[in-house]
């Protein structure tokens, strides 16, 4: 069976184009074309980065004029979309990225992970599971993961193409070697489908197994470096590890505050001036969808919890003392 | 050039639907295998089918020169391409961003762009018009954008093609990807994909 696809209601859209006088998503029609044409060969040759001619957009870099620029040549009137940046939808970025789509594109826009047609993120991958009818595309700031070994861009370019990754490998290596444990936090490079070693973008190495045979299409923009790269759905993606040293995500001996969750990435929040802290989670809609639900945290006080007799999340407990370094940084 | 009578319109709105047409073309080559219909052009040049011209007008254009294969590069084919898309029109495939063939004729795979290892996106895309594309039977699809295996029926094709894609995915990172035509209908193959003829 074929998904036929009708010729959509365009009123809204032709009406945001008379109004503001923009291009439809800002950009003109042979820079869209170009994008396309990038993202289709990033999506045939998966995590490879591919060159395009990059555009300048009214947000100075470092807001994310690469994931701008692909979601402006993916986005189309019938979508729904919704940016988050370290998470929550609210930040400035996240609230200008989607105002500048409403405007430019006159597209829906929402805060909730399960309405979303396409997602804009930077920092972050949503804590609910991704569908088949999504699109997740990342702002990327340095597209390269070999730039910090390697700061020749003809030189990398040549180890993707040999696949000659060993010093990689022994980068990450001397790292186990000297702190027994490989240091990285984020951005935590993966090996796509078993050929090209890919930056999943400054994610914390949390998210990375989230990016593992996901259904829903990844596509990946860097606007400063004009790189686009993408992981089509269901394809294999693998941090980088070693046998005696098998990759770990960061675990936390407490739940969410706010909402009780023990799977989700959690960010401390400082609560008084006197040192008092909480963790709560990242990914504002799944803690919002979560108290919504029912699901209630201890408030950052386990004794006010156990007096309550609020159930506490289904955390294993970690291995760690909760101590006082970013929860980032935790193994 | 042919006068303006003569040339088949392009799309209606070409804004939107330059947009629909690449989203059916991502969604077929991020889920190989799985058909869109493109309900987008009613009467394109003969004797190219709707879903062919939809997917030039919405990504051929001066940077991407153009080979249209011998049996369907008719005036009105040309003439359409140079005047909606303003594309160079090129005698060497291997020299082609895209091409068109039908899956009768269809050249030997190996002579389009392959690309490199450095730059394997500068291969060929090849646009086969097929007699009939049919999902959940004929060939098994697997490798990236598969969860498990898609089945997928194409007709009309000469042999001894699935032998060369087999070639042609041993280039990988370099090699062709297909987008498989039949009318308004679309699918594609990325270079990833794995096909195994029942
Ligand atoms: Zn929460």
């Amino acid at each position: 069976m074929a998904d036929v696809i009708d010729h959509p209601s365009r009123t809204a859209a032709a009406e945001t184009r008379a109004a503001t006088g923009y291009n439809f998503a800002y950009l003109d029609e042979q820079t869209k074309r170009m994008i396309r044409r990038a993202i289709l060969k990033g999506v045939a040759v998966p995590g490879y980065q591919v060159p395009f001619g990059s555009r300048e957009m009214p947000l100075p870099y470092g807001w994310g004029t690469g994931g701008i620029q692909v979601t402006a040549a993916v986005i189309g009137p019938d979508d729904t979309l919704k940016v988050i940046d370290q998470g929550a939808d609210d930040t400035t970025n996240a609230v200008n990225i989607r105002s500048f789509f409403a405007k430019t594109a006159g597209v829906a826009t929402t805060e909730k992970t399960v309405e979303a047609s396409v997602i804009q993120t930077r920092h972050r991958i949503p804590e609910t599971p991704l569908s088949e009818d999504q699109i997740l595309v990342y702002q990327v700031p340095i597209p390269e993961p070999l730039r910090w070994l390697e700061p020749r861009e003809t030189e990398t370019r040549k180890m993707h193409a040999l696949e000659e990754y060993g010093a990689m490998h022994v980068s990450l290596y001397e790292d186990i070697a000297k702190y027994g444990r490989i240091t990285k936090s984020y951005n935590y490079p993966v090996k796509v489908n078993g050929r090209y070693v890919m930056s999943p973008s400054p994610i914390p190495k949390f998210d990375n197994p989230k990016m593992d045979r996901m259904p829903a299409l990844q596509l990946f923009g860097a606007g400063r470096e004009k790189r686009i790269y993408a992981v089509p759905p269901y394809t294999r993606v693998k941090s980088l590890d070693f046998e005696d040293h098998p990759f770990t995500i960061e675990t936390w001996d407490q739940c969410c505050a706010l909402c009780g969750a023990g799977d989700s990435y959690l960010d401390e929040v400082v609560t008084d001036d006197k040192g008092g802290k909480m963790y709560v989670c990242s990914d504002s809609d799944y803690c919002e969808q979560r108290r919504e639900a029912g699901h209630v945290g201890d408030g950052g006080d386990p004794a006010y919890a156990a007096r309550n007799q609020i159930p506490a999340g289904d955390a294993p407990a970690g291995d760690e003392p909760a101590g006082d370094e970013p929860a980032g940084d935790k193994q | 050039m042919a006068p303006m009578t003569d040339i088949k319109p392009g799309f209606r709105d070409p804004v939107l639907d330059s947009q629909a047409t690449f989203r059916a073309v991502l969604d077929a080559m991020a889920r190989p295998g799985r058909l869109r219909t493109l309900a987008l052009l009613e009467d394109p040049p003969a004797p190219l089918a709707p879903a062919t011209a939809a997917v030039c007008l919405a990504l051929v254009d001066q940077d991407t020169p153009l080979w249209i294969a011998p049996d369907l590069r008719s005036q009105a084919a040309e003439t359409f391409m140079k005047f909606h898309c303003g594309c160079p029109i090129v005698d060497d495939r291997a020299k082609a961003a895209f091409a068109i063939a039908s899956a009768a004729k269809l050249p030997s795979l190996g002579g389009f762009a392959i690309g490199d290892d450095a730059y394997p996106e500068t291969s060929t895309t090849v646009i086969v018009q097929t007699v009939g594309l049919a999902a959940g039977d004929g060939l098994t699809l697997s490798g990236p954008g598969i969860e498990d295996t898609h089945r997928l029926a194409v007709s009309g094709l000469r042999s001894g093609v699935w032998r060369e894609w087999m070639e042609n995915g041993v280039l990988f990172p370099c090699g062709i990807d297909l987008i498989l035509v039949d009318g308004a209908t679309l699918a594609a193959l990325p270079r990833t994909t794995t096909v195994t003829e029942a």
